[in-house]
């Protein structure tokens, strides 16, 4: 199927294709019911409670009144609905705001500014600088004369360079007002998310050229979320709109993302249920025995003699609906609710507030704040959530001379300074090269300051430095530079430009200074490419050393190299050049070659370091989750090298003995396995060893190892703490992301860029930094935050204080529930086995909604540490990623008291209130009562730090019940009239209760105290600590200072550096992975040592795929 | 706390750099930053052995009390139903009590072991009797209780709703097997005067049972269940019906019955004559009748005073566990985590 495009032809596209709507909705107006509806009765435990409701229906088998189950039921499906709603009408809101935005569109012929929502495929759009692209466009026109266009493709594939996109030769030329009235037809391929190729072909339709095809290519468009940079304008015919374009397509719904409290929680409850069906049997049995043998007696019960056919289901499905409340139907309902809160806290959250920006962190997925705090894996992005992506020009080495080396910043290095001003030779030819060796294009402002626009940053950190030190690039006329140096201007004029490929690494420029007629080339590039070609004789050891000494402090180098040439051999060279130029075949390779003719015999100037600045708080952060014994993967599109070095600089991996680095490369499949294979065996004997052991691993042995060694990669994966996976593709992050969570790992991938957005919905938690790469990751992902560090805090504090009052809420939610159940469960067999519920409609409805709902939700403020205790001792994480707080066994605890708190309530209320008190009313009314107490009291013990809050739900909350049911008793038409006022007075009751509360309390407070004080877990001590003022925080600190800590290090490393003359990296990535092991005796703490020893067991569920 | 307040104004000050924020300081700010002052009580040995400490001291004395409380109280059972029937009926307790030929009169003997101060509650208990059986315990309207025939939606009275095309007034099993065994008590030669009004709730007869509803076709069916109803006495002055119908929780429960207005002396002997009409024989039942004084706590149940002793005596026992516990293993908390955190990473 093709698509055919008829530009600026307003009527024939409108019906076929749709119009620019982004639309991320999952309901529409009237769809709303029926799909929610369905898509909640799609959740087990909203069928099981509906098939309750129903039965309740049925009056003979009915212990209470319908609208017990109902009422709550109903109040549940509307909370959720309300939820979804509201999230659905924000992704309304947002792609409103997207939908609105105001564009440049071509309409007959005149340009008008409409709606992006309007824009339809055919139409012309025109894009000024710095504008988001609208939808998918093949460019017609472009303000450079060239028909140039530079596009920022980040929200993309997270390539922050500009790419040029060139108008198609048909278009040529053609002017701008004829531009509007531009016909034709556009012959492209069904839409699809493929980002590299579009196939098409243009015919353009007379007056302009006459049935000439063009053949279009990925080249001749700008897609939809890019931005057009340095251009001052841009036109482009719609081809692509709405959910149909590239990007659009691409997107995909993600998959709800279940956490795995929910799914602990959801397997409890089946664990709740099969326990309910065996009660419900036995119950059932016996209620049946008992009425055949001893309810036929009972005269005044009346039994027909035969009675219908389904006689014998009634008292077991009787007991179903008693026992039914075992599984809390309020569970639902406050789990959203404190989750909403959580997220709240999220966004609240000032000390997450990127100040820079003002961008508050935001959870937009407020369902998996618990997964936060039992995350195991984190996958990272690396240039810019690691890293500001911000070049800034940090050292230099000139003529084997460094500065920087003393402060950090060649900038403010006196000895540069002063070799500048005293106009050292080298030095001004060096400043000179990094100041016009390049691509950029200097402009002024209206203020006169001049800026700078380059297509790499590394060129604008080169330009801008060389500004600095009073060499100013600040004009580009044509072939004609200007340079400023101190007052002179120098002019140099460019003969030719030798272009960077990434093949080359280099780029030169051949230029004649127009000072002194002289040709010169001037080059910079990658170490590798321009030292092997420095002049015959000049030692290059000087620069070597360098290049090795900044990488080591993960700065991105480049050499500075020229040389003069002679006019004879200028000539010579430039016609074989222009001749290279315009070969139709191999051009870039005979270009490449020629280049190479010229590029020789330099004379190595220095080299520059830039620094691709770690962000705040990184190393800190890196090494404070390390210890919370969560796994880091970094995962990049960026070289070996620099990932390594960058890696080394924020901790990622520690540098010899303490840690060591394997690599996995080769170039063919059988390479790949042999490396794999040896890594993986290294891996295997150095498990047990305290030493970090890391892997590094490139996109293309990557592929092979994912889809031909996949088992022994996942090994591998469950091995290995650490990896550095670089030059991977948007794919193959996910599918890493996918290895993992095999393995049953809680997984969180950190990014920033378009190129992250797979891996971010992949994961289990998605996390996005919004960041300088634009929001594409932030709103694909579950929760955005503006820096790495926030992490941290999100996954130390947020992460952790979820996780714990989940587990609390959730199994106090049983608890209660089971507690009533059980009373009910016991009165059946002094009520002859025959589903008589003891508790009235009102209360059994009140109970799960008000009296027991109101004090756990206000659990979510509960503390039981400190958010600086925490930071301080991340170790203590481990309870959550083990889930030791929510598990079978601390369910059994729960269980155990709910039946134990039942025996209490029961015994001490059919024995106080026997014989002539046995009055039925009021025996439920204490039973209820000392329930009420009870659970009041169970929560206060299990609260960890009171706010005024807790004490009012918890205190308010009881005496709520009292008010709630003196109003009923005051309501003669109710069956309780009278009932509370008359227990009131009764001391017997307060008695009652009393009993009830220190029975019930007393062995929990007598075991609770024993634990904490003498068995006490890691969370207990560091409370004690905490409270009672331990030594603890004689620890002091390890917050981030607001400073940037990177300098520090570099400069302390660059102290020993020279002294150290071993690069460290070589034998980091040394083959043999037994070369330099030392068995460092440098102590684990116990949490890291302990799931690093459980670790091979911990090979645990790993799927075989 | 020196590094709690450090980091708290630092935040502050961040936070002033951002324009447009709210108050800071308010406790809203507080709630939204989780940071609300919260009181963290810890389990020190010293509080926790104190509180069990003062709870067996509240919990023994407690006992002590409610035991005194329900030994003053004078209770006489007398279990009647076997003893009222004639022997050589014995073997045969269902003839006897559904032939109506059968006399059931029967005279008891009751002495009275100390004095016994009015008022003296007489209740008749029955064993073994479930009025909390779920078939039992639902059947009864409500309304018609109230109202009498203007509603008559009797559904809720299955198996029991209607005689004819009437519904039976008042519907139901409970009120069809209303109790009809009668007490006469005489002391010496004089008749004791039983006080049979006010032995319902007042609230009960006011505002549960209608002035205006009488039981005119009231066990008129085949099926005829406990007493009969005077058909010209209001529900709401039937106090027997309504005792009857306070469903008891338990299988075992006693019935108000009426209130002896004077003294007994110990050792006097008390005439019952009673009327032994209501068949506890087919299930196994028991009837037995029961003298009662009370006290402030209620009828005699030691249960109170002997949960409160034994919850008393564990408060007790555990502090002491635990006292010596601490004495003799003590733990200086602050330490205790830096300790162990040590001990177990050098030993991993």
């Amino acid at each position: 199927m093709k698509r055919y495009v008829y530009i600026n032809d307003d009527e024939s596209a409108h019906d076929l294709y749709c119009d620019n709507r982004i639309s991320n909705r999952k309901y529409t107006v009237l769809n709303f019911i029926p799909k929610n509806l369905w898509e909640q009765f799609s959740r087990f435990m909203n069928q099981y409670f509906l098939l309750i409701a129903c039965l309740q229906l049925w009056s003979l088998i009915t212990p209470v009144n319908p609208a017990s189950t109902w009422g709550p039921l109903i109040f549940i499906f509307a909370v959720s609905a309300t939820k979804e709603a509201w999230d659905d009408y924000h992704r309304y809101l947002s792609d409103k705001k997207a939908n609105e935005k105001e564009v440049w569109v071509v309409r007959n012929g005149i340009k008008k500014l409409i709606q992006a929502q309007d824009i339809h495929v055919g139409n012309i759009v025109w894009l000024r600088e710095n504008d988001e692209v609208p939808c998918d466009l093949v460019l017609i026109g472009s303000s450079d004369p060239q028909g140039l266009c530079y596009i920022e493709t980040a929200a993309m594939d997270g390539e922050t360079d500009l790419k040029t996109r060139v108008i198609p030769s048909a278009c040529m030329g053609i002017d701008v007002e004829l531009l509007h009235k531009i016909k034709g037809v556009i012959e492209c391929p069904t839409p699809n998310k493929d980002i590299r190729r579009f196939d098409a072909n243009m015919r353009l339709f007379p007056p302009f050229i006459d049935n000439d095809i063009c053949p279009l290519t990925i080249k001749n468009t700008v897609l939809q979320s890019c931005y057009l940079r340095n251009t001052e304008w841009a036109c482009g015919v719609a081809v692509y709109t709405g959910n149909e374009t590239k990007l659009g397509m691409s997107r995909g719904i993600p998959e709800p993302k279940l956490t795995a409290m929910d799914a602990m929680i959801d397997k409890l409850t089946g664990a709740i249920f099969v326990f309910q069906i065996v009660v419900v049997m036995v119950l059932g049995i016996a209620g049946n025995v008992w009425k055949d043998t001893e309810a036929k007696k009972q005269w005044y019960v009346l039994y027909p003699d035969k009675g219908p056919w389904y006689e014998l289901l009634i008292i077991p499905l009787r007991f179903e609906l008693l026992c039914s409340i075992m599984i809390p139907i309020s569970i639902k309902v406050s789990l959203d609710l404190v989750k909403g809160l959580y997220a709240k806290f999220i966004d609240w959250d000032h000390r997450m507030v990127d100040l820079e920006t003002s961008t508050p962190s935001n959870a937009t997925n407020t369902a998996i704040s618990e997964d936060l705090g039992q995350v195991e894996y984190i996958l990272t992005d690396k240039t810019g959530t690691l890293t500001e992506n911000k070049m800034i020009f940090r050292r230099c080495c000139i003529s084997g001379i460094f500065y920087g080396n003393e402060n950090g910043d060649a900038l403010k290095d006196v000895e540069l300074l002063h070799a500048v001003s005293s106009g050292s030779p080298d030095v001004v030819q060096f400043l000179t090269i990094m100041a016009i060796c390049n691509t950029v294009i200097p402009t002024q402002s209206k203020t006169g300051d001049i800026l700078y626009k380059a297509q790499s940053q590394d060129e604008d950190a080169l330009v801008q430095a060389a500004a600095h030190l009073h060499m100013v690039f600040f004009n580009k006329s044509g072939n004609i530079l200007e340079v400023k140096f101190n007052s002179s201007v120098l002019q140099y004029e460019v003969l030719e430009t030798l272009e960077f490929t990434s093949d080359r690494k280099r780029m030169s420029l051949v230029l004649r200074d127009c000072q002194n007629g002289k040709i010169l080339l001037l080059s910079k590039g990658a170490d590798e490419a321009i030292l092997p070609y420095a002049r015959t004789g000049q030692q290059t050891r000087n620069f070597v050393e360098a290049v090795e000494q900044y990488a080591h402090l993960g700065l991105r180098t480049l050499c500075l190299a020229w040389r003069e040439l002679r006019e004879d051999e200028y000539r010579e060279w430039s016609l074989m050049f222009r001749e290279a130029n315009s070969t139709l075949v191999d051009r870039e390779w005979r270009v490449a070659e020629v280049c190479q003719r010229i590029e020789h015999n330099l004379e190595v100037l220095g080299v520059t370091a830039i620094e691709d600045r770690l962000q705040d708080g990184v190393p800190e952060t890196i090494e404070t989750l390390r210890k919370a014994g969560i796994n880091f993967w970094m995962l990049t599109g960026d070289k070996q090298n620099t990932a390594i070095q960058i890696a080394l600089s924020c901790n990622f991996i520690s540098p010899e003995p303490k840690g060591q680095l394997l690599s996995i490369d080769g170039k063919t499949e059988d390479e790949v396995r042999r490396s794999l294979e040896r890594v993986l065996l290294t891996m295997r004997i150095t498990t047990s060893e305290p030493k970090d052991v890391a892997f590094v691993i490139d996109g293309w042995a990557l592929d092979f190892a994912l889809n031909h060694y996949r088992k022994a990669f996942t090994e591998l994966a469950i091995l290995s703490r650490t990896a550095i996976c670089c030059r991977v593709t948007p794919s193959q992050k996910a599918q890493l992301v996918q290895i993992l969570k095999s393995c049953d790992y809680r997984t969180l991938a950190i990014g920033d860029g378009g190129n992250d957005v797979r891996m971010i919905q992949q994961a289990d938690i998605g996390v996005g930094i919004s960041g300088r790469e634009g929001l594409q990751a932030a709103r694909a992902a579950d929760y955005s935050i503006g820096k790495f560090r926030f992490l941290k805090r999100l996954i130390l504090v947020h992460g952790r204080y979820s996780y714990n009052r989940t587990a609390f809420l959730s199994q106090y939610s049983f608890y209660k529930s089971l507690l009533i159940c059980f009373i009910q469960i016991f009165f059946s067999f002094i009520s002859g086995v025959s589903g008589t519920s003891l508790f009235n409609s009102v209360s059994l409805m009140a109970y799960n909604v008000f009296y027991t709902s109101v004090p756990v939700l206000v659990s979510v403020l509960d503390k039981d540490l400190s958010e600086e205790t925490v930071i301080q001792h991340p170790q203590i994480l481990f309870y959550c990623q083990a889930g030791r707080l929510l598990n079978p066994s601390t369910f059994a605890g729960w269980f155990g008291r709910s039946l134990f708190h039942a025996v209490v309530v029961f015994l001490i209320s059919i024995h106080a209130y026997a014989y002539d008190k046995s009055e039925m009313e009021e025996v439920s009314m204490v039973a209820l009562s000392g329930c009420i107490w009870l659970q009041a009291f169970v929560v206060a013990m299990e609260t960890n730090s009171f706010t005024i809050l807790q004490h009012l739900a918890i205190w308010g909350n009881l005496a709520g019940f009292y008010a709630i049911n003196w109003i009923f008793s005051a309501l003669p038409a109710s069956g309780m009239y009278t009932i509370m006022f008359r227990l009131c007075r009764q001391p017997s009751y307060w008695i009652s209760i009393f009993l009830m509360t220190a029975a019930g309390m007393s062995p929990i407070l007598a075991i609770k105290y024993f634990r904490y004080t003498y068995r006490p877990s890691k969370i207990n001590t560091l409370q004690q600590a905490e409270r009672l003022g331990g030594p603890i925080l004689s620890l002091g600190t390890i917050e981030p200072q607001p400073r940037p800590l990177i300098e520090k290090d570099v400069s302390t490393l660059s102290i020993t550096q020279p002294k150290n003359r071993n690069p460290v990296y070589e034998p980091l990535l040394s083959d043999s992975p037994n070369a330099t092991r030392r068995s460092s005796g440098t102590p684990f703490d116990f949490f890291q040592s302990q799931s690093r020893s459980s670790l091979p067991n911990y090979s645990r569920n790993c799927k075989d795929n | 706390m020196d590094l709690d307040s450090g980091t708290s104004s630092t935040v502050g000050a961040r936070v002033q750099a951002i324009p447009g924020r709210p108050a800071q300081h308010g406790a809203l700010y507080q709630f939204k930053q989780q940071n609300l002052p919260a009181c963290k009580p810890v389990l020190t040995p010293a509080t926790v052995i104190a509180s069990f400490l003062l709870m067996g001291f509240i919990f023994i004395p407690l006992g002590l009390i409610t035991l005194r409380a329900s030994n003053s109280v004078v209770e006489i059972v007398d279990r009647y139903d076997i003893e009222c029937i004639p022997e050589e009926l014995r073997s045969n307790k269902l003839l006897y009590i559904t032939d109506d030929s059968i006399s059931k009169n029967c005279s008891r003997f009751l002495k009275v072991p100390k004095s016994m101060r009015a008022p003296i509650y007489i209740y008749y208990q029955l064993d073994n009797y479930y009025q909390n059986h779920r078939r039992y315990v639902k059947s009864r309207n409500d309304k018609q209780l109230l109202h009498g025939l203007g509603d008559n939606s009797t559904s809720s009275c299955k198996p029991l709703e209607s005689s004819g095309d009437l519904p039976i007034v008042p519907c139901g099993l409970i009120a069809w097997s209303v109790f009809n065994d009668t007490f006469k008590f005489s002391s010496g030669s004089s008749e004791l005067k039983v006080n049979r009004k006010n032995i319902a709730w007042k609230s009960d007869r006011n505002h549960k049972f209608g002035k205006d509803v009488y039981p005119f076709n009231f066990q008129n069916g085949p099926l005829i269940g406990g007493g009969k109803l005077d058909p010209n006495t209001p529900l709401s002055d039937q106090e027997d019906l309504i005792v009857w119908m306070r469903t008891a929780a338990l299988p075992s429960f006693r019935k108000l019955y009426g209130r002896i207005e004077e003294d007994l002396d110990a050792d006097d002997v008390i005439v019952v004559q009673l009327m032994n009409n209501y068949n506890a024989y087919s299930f196994g039942g028991k009837k037995k009748l029961v003298l009662s004084t009370s006290s402030w706590l209620g009828g005699k149940n030691d249960f109170f005073g002997v949960a409160s002793l034994f919850i008393g005596t564990f408060c007790m026992l555990i502090s002491i566990v635990f006292l010596l516990l601490h004495v003799k293993n003590p733990r200086p908390y602050g330490d205790a985590m830096y300790t162990s955190w040590n001990k177990k990473s050098s030993s991993s």
